[in-house]
């Protein structure tokens, strides 16, 4: 037998920055290409244009701080902030806004921070939030889903869209989300709100047209399938071991629970899990957002709280709140909290016993 | 002579209220949405600063050091009084805009700190032409940080001149562009945070380079401060 003596660290790294973040941008593909089947060229050309632009940004701050700019641009943070940023905006928001939303994702969440590791909050937040509060009407302007749509924008129609706000057939984006009856579609939690404001119940919510098609009568046309993807993509993260399951799982949990009380209170007036869970960014927040391995909890049991304490905010902001949609707000307000979560909830060293009330001095 | 230029140096740059001391941030971020705004709480304060400071340094000797901090806080408050008067008769639309913050202006902790560190150890000139260059220093972050605010958020400048002015500035109101989607943050309260920050880190870069530039000299302030960042 042989024995061979090494010195500490015995137990190497498997993977390094980029190899993680390619995993994640690898398992966002089928969320992506699902989107952009429903919603149109518009999702892959707004994903190229973000990644462009994150990349420079990126290396333009890099080389005015005089840090090493092709070992930081090669961990790949930069392309997956961009990716997320433009998923989550509507595909034909105007070009220059895109921009913006990744100057401020990448120039002040993260570099001002101190790039990559220093960032106290999720850069792909910032930058939707930031796009959200500043232009709110361009930023809800979500295009009906293929199924449903009356005019597609082809894939000229659609970069015209981006660059100038009109297709190459004179359209704008208002028009297009205009379906066959004149009646402008908007995205299901949008309507939800809408209607809600308007009287009607929930169940009379679900018979409107952006319901029909979905795989779940809740979930609504597109949205369900898009879903579904980014869950198939999350699921393969964790199977990687590249996330655990600790953030997804407490903070789905956290959403169908409490979306689940609000509906037994009240079935007419309060969405069920399932609308919840298959609309709007929840999937693809729980497995791809909250799971930032900087901006997120680290210990276990940190995670699993800041992952409920997301899955909470989620419901009452969008159940109570001012905005459809609540998945930023949620996690930029618990990527506050982390450094208290992760203080209390330090895991007992090994060897060491549990300090009890007795013991303490 | 030699104090007065140190006096603007200190108030303009070295220890400006709003770059380097940080007082009156509440005000600061609130009401700079515009140009115009940021000028009108500007002259209010530095008014307010200059007539507190003349009169803290006039009775500064008859005044008891036990109950010198509720009598300046009075000098204070009759002075905002006098400018809330003031403006509500001759600039009233500016006074609707500016609201609560020009009675807010008795907590501008700028100057009660000048009351304390400046005036009631100076003569009335001296404190007088503190005052006025604490003001303008204060003055000039205003209307720069409003003057930021309002290009990004509304793509004006000098819009609602006349508030200030009277019928005279109607048309100072530069449109520099149009769009249907303003940059809205700017004119939230982050973009004052922001706005803040950045000036802020512009001015600890220039003193880096100046510092840079002349490492071999640095002058020594003969009078003790407060605030100072270096004495």
């Amino acid at each position: 037998m042989k024995l061979t003596l090494s010195s500490s660290p015995h137990q190497r790294v498997r993977r390094d920055t980029g190899q993680i973040m390619r995993l994640v941008i690898y398992a966002m593909v089928p969320g992506i290409l699902t989107q952009a089947y429903f919603f149109g060229w518009g999702v892959l050309i707004q994903s190229l244009l973000a990644v462009v632009s994150a990349v420079v940004i990126e290396g333009v701050i890099l080389w005015l701080r005089k840090r090493p700019i092709e070992r930081t641009l090669t961990d790949y943070s930069a392309v997956l902030t961009g990716l997320l940023i433009a998923v989550s905006i509507p595909p034909t928001l105007p070009w220059w806004m895109t921009v913006t939303g990744v100057f401020f994702a990448i120039g002040v969440a993260k570099q001002v921070y101190g790039g990559l590791g220093f960032n106290i909050f999720n850069p792909a937040m910032i930058a939707y939030v930031v796009l959200l509060i500043s232009f709110p009407a361009a930023m809800s302007l979500w295009l009906v889903p293929v199924t449903h749509a009356s005019i597609t924008p082809s894939f000229f129609d659609a970069v015209s869209l981006i660059f100038t706000g009109f297709t190459t057939s004179g359209y704008d984006v208002a028009q297009l989300r205009t379906v066959a009856d004149g009646v402008t579609m908007a995205t299901p939690l949008d309507t939800l709100r809408t209607n809600l404001t308007q009287g009607l119940t929930y169940s009379e919510t679900l018979t409107k047209p952006i319901f029909d098609g979905g795989w779940f009568d809740a979930a609504g046309a597109g949205w369900g399938y898009v879903s579904l993807a980014y869950l198939l993509g999350g699921l393969a993260l964790i199977r990687l071991k590249v996330i655990s399951w600790h953030i997804p799982g407490s903070l789905l949990a956290a959403v169908s629970l409490f979306s689940f009380l609000l509906y037994l209170v009240d079935s007419d007036h309060f969405a069920s899990p399932v609308f919840h869970l298959m609309n709007g960014a929840v999937m693809i927040g729980a497995f791809f957002i909250a799971t930032d391995p900087v901006s997120a909890s680290t210990t276990p049991r940190g995670r699993l709280i800041f992952g409920a304490a997301i899955g909470f905010w989620v419901i009452i902001i969008r159940t109570f709140g001012g905005y459809p949609d609540a998945m930023a707000f949620a996690v930029i307000i618990m990527n506050m909290t982390v450094p208290l979560i992760d203080y209390y909830t330090k895991p007992r060293t090994y060897g060491r016993v549990k300090r009890t009330k007795t013991s303490r001095e | 002579m030699n104090e007065f230029k140190d006096l603007s140096l200190q108030g303009i740059w070295k220890n400006n209220p709003a770059l380097v001391q940080l007082l009156g941030l509440c005000p600061l971020l609130a009401v700079t949405a515009t140009f115009i705004n940021g000028l009108g709480l500007g002259i209010a304060t530095t008014l307010v600063l200059v007539g507190s400071n003349i009169t803290v340094s006039l009775v500064r000797n008859v005044v008891r050091n036990e109950i010198r901090i509720p009598v300046f806080v009075m000098i204070i408050a009759a002075f905002v009084t006098i400018i809330q008067l003031l403006m509500n008769a001759y600039t009233y639309e500016l006074y609707l805009a500016l609201g609560i913050f020009i009675p807010l202006i008795v907590t501008n902790c700028a100057i009660i700190g000048r009351a304390e560190a400046y005036a009631s150890k100076n003569g009335p000139v001296p404190a007088a032409f503190d005052g006025l260059m604490m003001g303008l220093g204060f003055t000039l972050v205003l209307v720069i940080l409003g003057g930021m605010r309002e290009i990004l958020g509304a793509g004006t400048l000098f819009s609602g001149a006349d508030r200030l002015f009277g019928p005279i500035a109607d048309q100072w109101g530069i449109q520099l562009f149009t769009t249907d989607s303003p940059f809205l943050l700017a004119i939230l309260p982050p973009g004052a945070f922001l706005g803040m920050g950045l000036l802020i880190a512009i001015k600890n870069m220039i003193d880096a380079r100046i510092a840079a530039k002349s490492s071999a000299v640095t002058p020594k302030a003969t009078r003790a401060r407060v605030t100072a960042e270096s004495t």
